[in-house]
């Protein structure tokens, strides 16, 4: 874990609200483990005062890219910030995604920004070798909202796209697209990885569960410290509370509580 | 030693190297921030509350967000004392700094049987008397908030061990010097001030509140006039050693306290924020102190021009 002052390389507009931010951060690029997250100081008075997490969606020669929505206060000061602002960050922090070299097929099924943690997942997935059927399943509102596809592409997998407006690829969710593909499959080779909102990971861990498959999703809760000090992050686990920032982002998708209607973030 | 500048400050029979702690919540038990904060910099660690059994906390979201403030509502999870003893103690010991550990509880006999358990632990440098729990014996009256109460906690604890007391005051009162005083008669070696202020938040477009326990206790920069002024008014009234508290994010904010009164001061939400500040502000002082030409920082203490 380092703090550390990171220097924008580049701050670019992808989609209407979504922004990638590309840092120089050599220590915290050179520990990033897939699915793990930094903590970023938006702003040095205090509007807002608290950092704000945000998953490392790429991470190469020293630099990490983030990929973000401006939804509020912390989000809108990023957007603004230019090649040669300094930010303070801390990570890399948090457990990330599990990957075993057994599992022969492996689905990653992303929802709107949820794709920022799962491209690493997904690299290493690709970097641990041949053999493997690896099917992305891309979801957004529409097709201006799937960030990203060409990087995908140039991983070499399979790339599904399912848009609610039907502009591009499967009309509907991505978790019924989903559904769909797995349909009667059960295996235990088989893997999940999964962020996005949560009634779509509720659903991809129920069928997970159903079939048997190994999956794990990316939460997330309202941070203090993002170290494991606070307490103040936790979520409904089936062991009793469990902390997004230490125990998380990543969990096993039945470690969760998933009836908790307090899983959406307020 | 003698180095000048001397940052050195006593709480009573608590000798610190620096008058900067970090406060009780904020920073676990002390591991946490062990790649940011090398502990041995600090005047000492003020753990997070212990209590007689496990506490599972409320549930969440236990965060919001405020302007320049944080309502939380942890609601003192914490793995009890007989898991604290076996498994944060060892390590909090090797910690070369004061360890002073925040006690919490929902009747008296609670605390003074946490109190005596501890005391009979080495490695424990003073106990942090949290008293804005609510009595579940007297109706769910916050031992803080009656000075009686505050009163016969304090005694009884003073009883059960020999640790230093430091009783942390609530700011949820109407006056608390009076607290302050019936802490300071009960035989209290120092008080920490301020706990957080009660508060609540409200996300208009579902109409819910933001907490999940609905109400919650509001800290940073927004409560600092509040507990200066309450340090200032504590430190006139009663003649303990003060740890001032509350929003405490620089070492010019840690010089408004020591000003108004307060012997030493403990960071708390400005952890989060940076979690090296405590550092910063030690060094800020120790420049504070060079560029004012002040030798001993004591010479500071409630050294307000009036
Ligand atoms: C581990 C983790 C990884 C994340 N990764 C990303 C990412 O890669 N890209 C991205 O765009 N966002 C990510 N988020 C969410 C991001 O942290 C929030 O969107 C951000 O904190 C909002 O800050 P703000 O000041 O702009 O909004 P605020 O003004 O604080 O809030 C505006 C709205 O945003 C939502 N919100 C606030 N805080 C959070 C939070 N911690 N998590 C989720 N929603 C929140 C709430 O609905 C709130 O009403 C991640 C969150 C976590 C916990
Ligand atoms: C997340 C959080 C947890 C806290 N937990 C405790 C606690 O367990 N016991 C206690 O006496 N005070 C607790 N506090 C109060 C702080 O120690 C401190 O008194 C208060 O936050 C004001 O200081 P600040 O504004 O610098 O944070 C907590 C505060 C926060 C923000
Ligand atoms: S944010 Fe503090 S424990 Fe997770």
């Amino acid at each position: 874990m380092y703090q550390v002052k990171a220097r924008v390389l580049s701050n670019e507009k992808v989609g209407e609200a979504h922004y990638r931010m590309k840092l120089e951060v050599s220590q915290i690029a050179k520990d990033a483990r897939p699915g793990q997250f930094v903590h970023i100081r938006c702003s040095s008075d205090h509007d807002p005062l608290l950092r704000r997490p945000f998953s490392i969606h790429k991470c190469a020669q020293g630099r990490i890219d983030i990929l973000y929505q401006v939804v509020g206060g912390g989000t809108r000061i990023l957007s603004k910030k230019r090649r040669g602002d300094q930010l303070d960050l801390l990570g890399p922090l948090g457990k990330g995604f599990e990957v075993e070299p057994a599992f022969s097929k492996i689905f990653i099924v992303s929802g709107g920004i949820g794709v920022a943690p799962l491209y690493m997942v997904a690299q290493e997935i690709t970097r641990l070798g041949q053999g493997k059927e690896v099917t992305a399943l891309l979801g957004a509102k529409n097709k201006e909202l799937i960030l990203g596809k060409d990087d995908w592409e140039s991983l070499g997998l399979r790339v599904m796209i399912a848009t609610e407006d039907g502009s591009e690829g499967y009309q509907g969710l991505v978790s019924a697209l989903f559904e769909r593909l797995i349909l009667s499959q059960t295996s235990l080779s088989l893997a999940v990885y999964s962020c996005g909102p949560v009634p779509m990971l509720r659903k991809i861990a129920e069928l997970s569960s159903h079939g048997g498959f190994f999956c794990q999703v990316s939460l997330e809760q309202r941070m203090g410290c993002g170290l494991g000090a606070c307490l103040g992050c936790v979520i409904r686990g089936t062991s009793g509370y469990l902390r997004v920032c230490k125990e998380g982002p990543v969990f096993d998708a039945q470690e969760i509580l998933w009836d908790d209607p307090d899983l959406e973030i307020r | 030693m003698g180095n000048i500048p001397d940052l050195r400050v006593s709480l009573g029979r608590i000798h610190l190297r620096n008058p900067v702690l970090v406060a009780s919540g904020t920073f676990g038990y002390g591991e946490e921030y062990k790649d940011f904060v090398d502990p041995g910099e600090l005047g000492g660690i003020i753990t997070k509350a212990v209590t007689l059994k496990p506490r599972k906390g409320n549930p969440p979201p236990r965060l919001a967000e405020t302007p320049a403030g944080l309502l939380n509502s942890i609601g003192l999870e914490n793995p009890g004392v007989e898991m604290f003893l076996k498994e944060k103690l060892p390590h909090l010991k090797r910690l070369k700094t004061k360890i002073i550990v925040n006690i919490a509880g929902e009747k008296k006999t609670e605390y003074l049987y946490l109190a005596e358990k501890l005391g009979k632990r080495g490695g424990i440098d003073a106990l942090e008397v949290n008293i804005s729990c609510p009595n579940v014996e007297k109706r769910g009256l916050i031992f803080g908030t009656s000075a009686d109460l505050a009163f016969s906690l304090v005694k009884g604890l003073k009883q059960a061990t020999d640790l230093p007391l430091i009783v942390k005051l609530t700011p949820n009162v109407t006056d608390i010097t009076e607290i302050a005083q019936a802490a300071e008669e009960a035989g209290a070696e120092a008080l920490s001030l301020i706990n957080t202020i009660s508060g609540m938040a409200i996300d208009v477009n579902t109409r819910r509140p933001k907490l999940g326990a609905i109400t919650g206790g509001l800290s940073g920069p927004a409560i600092r006039p509040v507990a200066v002024r309450m340090v200032r008014q504590t430190f006139q009234k009663v003649n303990l050693p003060l740890i001032g508290i509350g929003g405490i994010m620089s070492a010019e904010d840690a010089l408004e306290f020591i000003l108004a009164g307060a012997t030493a001061v403990a960071v708390g939400t400005a952890n989060f924020v940076d979690p090296a500040v405590s550092l910063r502000i030690v060094e800020g002082l120790r420049q504070y102190l060079r560029k004012m030409r002040i030798d001993y920082f004591h010479h500071l203490i409630g050294d307000l021009r009036i």
